[in-house]
């Protein structure tokens, strides 16, 4: 068997692999926290308190798998696979390096955004099954959040598009070869940055489940390992949006001749996963309404005029 | 528009910034139980009762600590020996229940009951952290030495009599008409 | 009224009373000491200093005891002026120079006048650095605990023993900084009040030495309003509990009642709850096997079985005997579940006679029945017959005040304020109103009694038709003694004179003929008034237990009587027999009890003490003592008052009426006494007002229950820790107005269901003012009690009286206060004080029997003989014999007449009953006028 895009052995890895970043992103999310803020964090379990997640896997399969008589049974089952589905369905067209990829699609982009968009249903859904009042206040949050700054999470990568001519993500990688797109699109990397971290409800835009408010937001109610998917899911978010910027501002698997590919993209992505961590270490939750006006009323014509800017770049190129 | 930028957009990253630095900083952590921590002598751990400097327990069951206790975790019997002093019957302290506040310290005008530095009083079973006077009484004075009530305080106890305490003078003799 | 301005803010205030006292009346605070409500002012402690200014200009003003100035219209005073602040903080320094640093060690801390004073003089650190005084103790008895270091010399104690209480052996000794409160020499307060010294004493020089031996602070004691069940004058209590035993009794302000003040009996007569011979477990006699006789065994059952047990057993034909020593709800649970044509009244047939006697009198609408605090008032008083002090103390410490007001009189003309103590007694010197005694033997009232007679009850009848015949000559006498006129015409001029005279007498005689005339006479002497509407004559008669009243108006629709159920069981006309509460053996005699016990018919006693009658018992029930459980009590006024439970008895001790109640006892729950009464209120018209006694109709409890506890109560998650760690679910009572926690309404709101008296600032029992609309007035809100008896028709003739027949030697029954009353005679600081049976004669009858003081006569009655040791007195009825039974020998059978005979005199016995008698107190020393 060929490890080529689309091979059973390369969308195995790719599936095994990237299920177990996310888990493993657990411990590596408590340490890093831990070492900003002058703490040590889980050191206790095997070395360096690796085998942490393993615990934590075996606690939450173990855990009774109890669904609340008062919630909507079909519903609330359903919530939690979606997020996993859609996210890991998501992965499915990133290109972690030549011949390493599921599939090689001419809609890549649309099809992230389209997958993203979907992520919205299981937050929805598992809010509103819950029949829980912080559950159903989470997910109103949840969906007003990610319905709105997908808006602008689709136009800051339009530019990126229009400078690449394609929706293909490969290509927009290779079209980075003479210089990667944070420079000409930097703005546009800051918007797709911010909606990225929105997107996935990370801290400090994790407003749909702010425990000191909401208790835990849309998944007050789960447990065990449908409360497991949701949090799989959130940190197979984390790894998707850090991907994507990888690969959409900051040239994929390119880099220097003696780094392989894949590791180049690897190393590139791990920096924006610690970048999202520090982000929880270091920045306050702001208020509902803050969130709210700043992705109307800030993000959405700062992209606009980003996508003006460079449209006219484009066309101005063309027409030279 | 600058200073909206510096509010949101710069203040945010020097934030990062500064958070990222405490990466380089020495960790807090004391990792307990493998590094003992040192306590000072004024730590709010185990409660004790002491003794004062006869060797007599200095607890005269005022039950001022019971009722400074906000969490009602003490419990005491006055009984009377035949000279007249007062000691408890019983003294209970429901260590499941206490907060180690000190308030029962503050609360002592015998110095009787202390809180010490130990903290570590963990037990499987809930029903062993009741502790009773044996339990709790020590043969010393603990932080304070030299206090004793009943050489201080007007009531006659065994071995000090009427007008024997600090600043007392003899009876007064009723029959006497000396001014 | 008067309007007056303290620190700028204008009041209505009385213009009778002092500053003082309207201050705190208008819920100011102002510390003091030698003041009391009752006693008013002597201006010894100069504590209660306030600024008073002449007018509006006068800004330096004057210095004033607030406790000795009266109050004017229109004055201005200031509390908070500088130097009036700074005169009270330097005055309780200098009282607090030589108190000796032993608050934890101290009965009185935290419920301390004292303490509270200080604090509110802002005195809070010791400068004086010189000697202390120091004082040796006194023993002082079973009761009173001394400690003279602790004195302030404010001079209540003696103020409230000697001038209020009329004791004579506590007095101030020595003089200026050495001055002492003491005896001449150590040994037992001889008062019966003395108890109330713990409550008078700002400080701890006295405290409660029952109560120190089982200590526990004011905060931690779980207490409920009760009332005393010592005898039928209905003073209120409150009993505190603390870890499942009950601690002490305090008073409970009662403005018609107790007041301030209990006697001894009520305040350490709790002890008995405590007591070794308590019922402890449900026994129930049972054949055992013991090799091969069967022999009848007494057997412990569970709650459970026992309920199923009394079910089994009170089916049928149940004779229900009640008690006068049980609440009304219990008597009302015994009486519906065997019906009332079974329900006998518990007492001796002679007492019922006596007590529907009383009943019709109290009903009559031309006579009236005074509470305590009338009687105070009274300014003439007859006693007849009862030993006041001996069975409604508290009533024989109020006709002390009545004595008092010819001296109120006399300050009025002189244009003394009444509450300007000292003044208005060296006015009055020994001028009293009236106060005519009849009685047997001396009496511990004579002191201050203006006639004393002493004569049996056939001599006092004939006295009381003597002196009706002076007031009225319509009045036929039965006999007529000649020698009596003169001395009847004097009193019948002394009653008649007065504005708001009382008799006051009781049925411990047994004797209708007393009653009769004694309720003849208040006719006589209300038809001699011309029917003054507005003041009628006060009559009252002592009841000699705590709901005498109760029983006998519950059963008083059938004419059921002890002896007749007595005869029932003798007879075995009935499947079993219910005894409530009751030790028959002191109710009638007892050959009639151990016929009726020969009877064999199923015996069930439901009781909370062991004695003789319940050792014969089938199935012996353990009942709830009066403070662990809800009670309605009815005085000797009819007046119904509601007792609450304190704390809840372990089980199988269980309420009377929950014994009673429940048709099964393990599937329903038993009836609560709230239920009982209200039920029975609605049943029976004539006590309907016993709803008004439910907590429904008080006020925010319906929503909210009041605290049984103090806000600062401890320990509760520690309390019971040894048996079980985590805490158990404080007593459930769904009905009751009272929770058994610190949560509810809070108290300083409602003063109806006070228990505790606190507030804050004022921890002492001094906080009571804070709860009255005025000083000595009625508590705000406070629930009085209703009144069961409604005047009925009138009834203006005369009652015959047939004369009783007395042979040679009239022998009469003395009763203690200590030891009479069958349940706080099991008190062990009581016992301390109690003497066995005892025979008192005059010194005629010892010189002709040849007997020495202490010696022994023998007494027969009948078949009867008894062995007692004698006591000679100077003041008896001469031709009568007093006797004592102690609660041991059998009234009864001795009623009829005795005959006395010389016992050779044995040195042991002699010792024996010369310490017997050493701690009696009688008032022999007070010569009695004139003799008879």
């Amino acid at each position: 068997m060929r490890f080529e895009v689309g091979s059973a052995l390369s969308i195995g890895a790719i599936l095994f692999t990237v299920i177990i970043v996310a888990a493993m992103l657990i411990w590596v999310e408590r340490r890093l926290l831990g070492l900003w803020q002058e703490r040590l964090g889980p050191n206790r379990v095997g070395p360096f308190g690796l085998l942490q997640v393993v615990a934590d896997m075996i606690k939450i399969f173990a855990k009774e798998d109890w669904v609340p008589p008062f919630a909507d049974r079909f519903s609330f089952l359903l919530a939690p696979p979606i997020i996993m589905v859609v996210i890991l369905m998501s992965f499915s067209v990133i290109p972690f390096a030549p011949g390493v990829g599921v599939i090689d699609s001419d809609i890549g982009v649309l099809f992230v955004l389209a997958m993203a968009s979907l992520g919205a249903y299981s937050v929805m859904l598992g809010g509103l099954s819950s029949n829980n009042k912080y559950a159903l206040l989470g997910s109103l949050r949840a969906a007003a959040q990610m319905v709105s700054y997908e808006v602008f999470m689709g136009i800051s990568l339009l530019g990126v598009v229009a400078l690449a001519g394609t929706f293909n993500l490969r290509e927009i990688v290779l079209s980075q070869a003479d210089g990667w797109y944070i420079l000409p699109q930097c703005v546009g990397f800051v918007i797709f940055l911010i909606a990225g971290v929105a997107e996935s409800h990370r801290l400090p835009f994790d407003i749909p489940e702010a425990e000191q408010e909401i208790v835990a937001g849309y998944h007050t109610e789960y447990s065990g390992m449908k409360f497991g998917m949701f949090f799989v899911g959130e940190y197979l978010g984390v790894v998707l949006v850090s991907s994507l910027i990888v690969v959409l501002f900051f040239g994929g698997w390119l880099g220097p001749a003696f780094l392989p590919p894949i590791v180049c993209f690897v190393l590139k992505a791990s920096v924006f996963v610690a970048f999202f961590v520090l982000l929880r270490a270091a920045i306050p939750r702001p208020r509902y309404d803050q969130l709210m006006n700043y992705g109307w009323l800030f993000l959405l014509p700062l992209s606009l005029l980003n996508l003006l800017l460079t449209g006219a770049f484009v066309l101005w190129q063309e027409g030279m | 528009m600058l200073r909206l930028l510096k509010d949101t957009l710069v203040s945010q990253v020097v934030t990062l910034w500064k958070v990222f630095l405490h990466a380089f900083d020495k960790t807090d952590t004391v990792e307990y139980p493998d590094v003992k921590p040192q306590m000072f002598s004024r730590w709010r751990g185990r409660i004790i009762l002491s003794r004062d400097p006869d060797g007599e327990e200095r607890c005269v069951a005022c039950n001022l600590c019971a009722v400074a206790c906000p969490v009602d975790c003490i419990a005491l019997q006055k009984a009377e020996d035949e000279e007249g002093r007062w000691y408890p019957e019983f003294f209970r302290i429901n260590f499941s229940r206490c907060i180690m506040c000190g308030f029962c310290e503050e609360a002592c005008p015998t110095h009787a009951i202390q809180l010490t530095p130990d903290f570590e009083m963990a037990e499987y079973v809930r029903q062993d952290m009741v502790w009773e006077k044996e339990d709790l009484l020590i043969n010393g004075t603990g932080k304070y030495h030299d206090y004793n009530f009943y050489r201080i305080a007007g009531k006659k106890i065994g071995g000090k009599d009427k007008g024997e305490a600090r600043n007392e003078a003899v009876p007064v003799n009723v029959r006497s008409l000396l001014p | 009224m008067a309007k007056i301005s303290v620190d700028g803010i204008k009041y209505e205030v009385n213009a009778a009373n002092n500053l003082l006292q309207e201050c705190l009346s208008q819920g100011l605070d102002l510390p003091y000491f030698c003041w009391h409500p009752c006693m008013g002012s002597v201006g010894a402690c100069r504590q209660c200093a306030v600024k008073q200014y002449r007018n509006a200009e006068d800004t330096t003003g004057t210095l004033v005891m607030a406790c000795m100035t009266p109050v004017t219209d229109g004055g201005l005073y200031s509390i908070q002026d500088s130097q009036a602040v700074d005169f009270r903080s330097h005055v309780i320094e200098s009282l607090m120079i030589s108190h000796p640093h032993d608050c934890p060690v101290c009965e009185e801390g935290g419920e301390c006048h004292l303490q509270d004073m200080t604090q509110m003089s802002g005195h809070n650190y010791r400068r004086y650095d010189f000697q202390k005084v120091t004082h040796r103790n006194q023993d002082l008895g079973p009761f009173i605990n001394h400690e003279m270091n602790r004195c302030i010399a404010c001079y209540r104690c003696v103020r409230f023993y000697g001038d209020y209480a009329g004791g004579t052996d506590l007095v101030a000794l020595a003089s200026h900084h050495h001055v002492y409160f003491g005896r001449h020499e150590e040994g037992t307060l001889e008062s019966e009040f003395s108890g109330n010294l713990v409550e008078v004493c700002p400080t701890g020089v006295f405290t409660d030495k029952t109560f120190s031996a089982h200590y526990s602070r004011k905060w931690d004691l779980q207490t409920a309003p009760s009332i005393c069940t010592g005898c039928g004058a209905g003073c209120n209590t409150t009993p505190g509990e603390r870890y499942g035993s009950l601690r002490r009794v305090v008073n409970r302000y009662h403005h018609d009642l107790n007041g301030y003040f209990l006697c001894d009996r009520g305040r350490f007569g709790y002890d008995a709850n405590n007591s070794a011979e308590r019922v402890k477990e449900a026994l129930f006699v049972q054949a055992q096997i013991n090799g091969n006789a069967e022999v009848p065994a007494r057997k412990p059952l569970s709650a459970t079985e026992a309920a199923r047990q009394f079910n089994a057993m009170a089916g049928g034909d149940v004779i229900g005997i009640g008690s006068p020593r049980a609440s009304l709800e219990s008597n009302i649970a015994l009486q519906q579940r065997v019906g009332a044509e079974n329900f006998y009244p518990g007492i001796n047939d002679d007492e019922l006679a006596s007590a529907r006697e009383v009943l019709a009198l109290m009903r009559e609408p031309g006579l009236h029945c005074p509470d305590i605090r009338s009687l105070e008032q009274s300014d003439c008083v007859l006693v007849v017959n009862e030993d006041l002090t001996n069975t409604a103390a508290r009533m024989a410490l109020a006709l002390r005040q009545a004595t008092r007001n010819a001296a109120t009189t006399m300050a009025a003309a002189a244009r003394i304020p009444a509450w300007q103590d000292a003044a208005v007694r060296e006015l009055a010197q020994h001028e009293r109103s009236p106060l005519i005694i009849l009685s047997p033997q001396g009496t511990r009232l004579d002191d201050v009694a203006s006639d004393t007679f002493l004569g049996s009850v056939a001599r006092q009848v004939q006295l009381l038709e003597a002196i009706a015949h002076c007031l009225d000559p319509e009045y036929s006498v039965s006999s007529r003694d000649p020698s009596l006129t003169s001395r009847a015409k004097a009193i019948a001029q002394a009653l008649s004179a007065a504005r708001r005279p009382c008799i006051v007498s009781g049925i411990s005689a047994q004797s209708t003929a007393l009653v009769r005339a004694s309720g003849n006479l208040a006719r006589a002497l209300q038809k001699a008034r011309k029917g003054d509407a507005d003041a009628p004559v006060g009559l009252c008669f002592a009841m000699p237990e705590a709901n005498t009243l109760g029983l006998v108006l519950l059963a008083e629709s059938t004419g059921n009587t002890l002896s007749g159920a007595l005869q029932r069981l003798a007879q075995k006309r009935a499947d079993a027999a219910v005894v409530l509460e009751n030790d028959l053996f002191r109710r009638a005699a007892t050959a009639e009890v151990a016929q009726a016990l020969a009877g064999h018919t199923p015996l069930i006693v439901i009781d909370h003490l062991h004695n003789a009658f319940n050792a014969r018992a089938r199935l012996l029930l353990p009942a709830a003592s009066p403070s662990e459980s809800n009670g309605t009590w009815v005085n000797y006024e009819g007046r119904a008052q509601s007792a609450y439970r304190v704390f809840a008895p372990a089980e199988p001790v269980r309420a009377a009426y929950e014994w009673l109640t429940p048709a099964d006892p393990v599937l329903l729950p038993s009836i609560s006494s709230e239920e009982i009464l209200a039920q029975f209120a609605d049943a029976h018209s004539a006590f309907a007002v016993l709803k008004d006694l439910l907590p429904h109709r008080l006020g925010l409890s319906a929503v909210m229950k009041s605290p049984r506890q103090l806000p600062r109560y401890s320990g509760r998650t520690a309390m019971q820790a040894n048996s079980h760690v985590h805490e158990y679910r404080q007593t459930q009572d769904p009905q009751s107005p009272l929770s058994f926690s610190m949560e509810g309404v809070p108290l300083q709101k409602d003063a109806s269901l006070l228990s505790a008296a606190w507030a804050p600032g004022w921890n002492s029992n001094q906080a009571i003012s804070k709860f009255q609309d005025e000083i000595n007035g009625e508590l705000r809100q406070g629930c009085k009690g209703v009144h069961l008896l409604q005047s009925g028709q009138a009834q203006a003739s005369y009652a015959p009286i047939v004369l009783p027949s007395e042979g040679d030697l009239a022998p009469y029954f003395i009763e203690h206060l200590f030891g009479s009353e069958e349940i706080s005679a099991k008190a062990v600081a009581i016992q301390a004080r109690t003497v066995g049976p005892y025979a008192c004669i005059g010194e005629a009858l010892a010189q002709t029997l040849g007997v020495a003081q202490h010696g022994r006569i023998l007494l027969k009655a009948g078949e009867r003989q008894v062995q007692l040791p004698v006591l000679i007195r100077q003041r008896i009825a001469p031709g009568s014999i007093g006797i004592y039974c102690a609660g041991e020998l059998d009234r009864y059978s001795l009623a009829g007449g005795v005959t006395v005979e010389a016992v050779p005199e044995a040195p042991d016995l002699l010792l024996r009953s010369r310490e017997m008698f050493r701690h009696l107190v009688i008032s022999d020393s007070w010569q009695g006028r004139d003799e008879s």
